[in-house]
C-alpha cells in the first residue's frame, strides 16, 4: 500500500496521499505533509464521495471514476477504487499548479494495485 | 444513439402529446435521418403549432435539407411567437447572410446578443460577417463540439437551438441558461436546501431525474467548502467528476446555490469546466435579477 502512495506523492506538487475507507471515512494508509489533518480530510472526502456517487448514479452518469475538487490554493483529487460504496478511496492533496493528468494516472494505478 | 432514438420513439408513442418529439426530431436530425426527423417535427407542429421550439426544430431540419425558403418561414414564425428565441434569431441571421443581406444578418445577431450578451458565438459570427467570411451551413453534427459551435458562428445549430427541449413545466426555468450550448438539458441550478431553481436533468433513458439529483446534491456546496477550508486550500471553485457514462461539473454561482453541468463521457473535463464557467456567469446574473 505504501508503494502505491509513494508513486502519487512523487508527483511534483502533491502534498500528500491517503487510502480511505469509502464506507466509514477512516484512514487506511497515509503519506501526508506536516499540517494536513488526515483523519478529518478522510471523513469529509468519504462523505463528499458518497453524495457525489448517489447524485451521479441518479443523473445516469454511472459511478464516479475520478473526481477533483478545485480550490484557490490547491486541489483534492480522488479515485474511488473497487465497489465505490464499500471500497477504498485513493486521495491526493495537491498544490494549485499540479499536473492534474499525471496525478489522475497515478491515482488510477494505485486504485488498481490496492483493490 | 440508436438506443436513444428507440427510447424517445417509445416515449412519444406512449404520450403523443408530450414534447419529447423535440428531442427525437433533433436526435434524428443529428443522425442525418432527415426525412424521419421531418415527419416527427411536422407531427409535433400539428399538435403544438404555437411552440417556438417546434418551429425552430423544423427550420433546422429544412436547413439541413437546403430548403432555405421554408426554413426562413419557420424561423420567422418562431420569432413571432417568441421574439427572444436566440436559436431562431441566429437561424434568420444565417439565412440573411446566405442571400447577401449583411445588414439584416447583423441586425438579427445584434438582437440575439441583447438576449444572450455572454454568448461568444454571436460575437464571433458578427466578426466573421464583418470580415465577409461566410459561416458554414448548419450541419447535423455541428453542435457536438465547441470548435464546431464557434466555427459555425451564425449558424443556428451553434447553441441553444440544438438542445433537446425540456418538459413543458421546465421551459421557463430552463431559460436561465438560454443561449448556452445544450441549454435545455444537463444543466441544473439548485439552492442550498436542494430545491430546484432552474434547468432540468434527464437520465440516459430519458426519465426526468431533476428532483432526485437535486436532493442528493443538497449540502454538497457546504461540504466542499468545509473540505477545502480544512485542507487550507481557500475557497473552492469547482468540482469535476468523471463517471462511467458521463462527466459532471459542480460550481457555486453564489455561496448557497449550486450549479451542476452533466455531459456525455465524450466531453473532456476541461471543456466541461469552460462550459460550467459560462453557465455560472449566466446563473449568477439570473439569480441577481430574480
Amino acid at each position: 500500500m505504501s508503494t502505491a502512495l509513494d508513486h502519487i506523492t512523487r508527483v511534483r506538487g502533491v502534498r500528500g496521499a491517503m487510502l480511505v475507507s469509502a464506507e466509514d471515512g477512516i484512514v487506511v494508509a497515509e503519506q501526508l505533509m506536516e499540517g494536513i489533518k488526515g483523519g478529518a480530510v478522510a471523513a469529509l472526502a468519504a462523505s463528499l464521495a458518497g453524495r457525489l456517487r448517489r447524485a451521479m448514479e441518479a443523473a445516469g452518469t454511472g459511478t464516479s471514476v475520478f473526481w477533483h475538487l478545485q480550490a484557490e490554493q490547491g486541489a483534492l483529487l480522488v479515485v474511488p477504487g473497487g465497489n465505490a460504496q464499500g471500497g477504498i478511496l485513493v486521495v491526493a492533496v495537491a498544490e494549485p499548479d499540479v499536473n492534474i493528468g499525471l496525478v489522475r494516472l497515478e491515482l488510477l494505478r494505485a486504485a488498481e494495485s490496492v483493490v | 444513439m440508436a438506443d436513444d432514438i428507440r427510447a424517445l420513439s417509445a416515449q412519444l408513442a406512449q404520450d403523443p402529446q408530450s414534447l419529447v418529439f423535440l428531442r427525437l426530431g433533433e436526435a434524428l436530425r443529428r443522425r442525418g435521418q432527415l426525412d424521419a426527423a421531418l415527419r416527427v417535427a411536422m407531427n409535433g407542429l400539428e399538435r403544438h403549432p404555437h411552440l417556438a421550439d417546434a418551429h425552430d426544430l423544423y427550420a433546422r431540419i429544412l436547413t439541413d435539407k437546403h430548403d432555405y425558403e421554408r426554413a426562413f418561414d419557420e424561423w420567422d414564425m418562431a420569432v413571432r411567437i417568441a421574439p427572444n428565441h436566440t436559436g431562431a434569431l441566429k437561424g434568420l441571421a444565417f439565412l440573411y447572410f446566405k442571400v447577401g443581406d449583411l445588414a439584416q444578418a447583423e441586425a438579427h445577431l445584434e438582437n440575439a446578443r441583447k438576449v444572450e450578451p455572454d454568448d461568444p458565438s454571436i460575437d464571433q459570427a458578427i466578426a466573421m460577417m464583418r470580415r465577409g467570411v461566410s459561416p458554414p451551413a448548419p450541419t447535423a453534427t455541428a453542435a457536438d463540439s465547441t470548435t464546431a459551435a464557434s466555427s459555425t458562428a451564425g449558424s443556428p445549430t451553434a447553441a441553444s437551438s440544438t438542445a433537446p427541449a425540456p418538459p413543458a413545466g421546465a421551459l421557463d426555468e430552463a431559460r436561465v441558461f438560454s443561449g448556452l450550448e445544450g441549454a435545455n438539458e444537463g444543466l441544473l441550478l439548485i439552492d442550498g436546501a436542494g430545491r430546484v431553481l432552474g434547468g432540468a436533468l434527464r437520465d440516459r433513458a430519458g426519465s426526468d431525474v431533476t428532483d432526485a439529483v437535486a436532493a442528493y446534491l443538497a449540502g454538497v456546496s457546504q461540504e466542499a467548502a468545509r473540505t477545502a477550508k480544512l485542507l487550507g486550500l481557500g475557497a473552492w471553485n469547482g468540482l469535476s467528476a468523471e463517471g462511467q457514462h458521463g462527466n459532471v461539473h459542480l460550481a457555486h454561482p453564489t455561496p448557497e446555490a449550486l450549479l451542476l453541468v452533466v455531459r456525455e463521457r465524450g466531453m473532456p473535463l476541461g471543456r466541461l469546466a469552460i462550459l460550467a464557467q459560462r453557465a455560472t456567469i449566466m446563473a449568477r446574473r439570473w439569480l441577481e435579477k430574480t
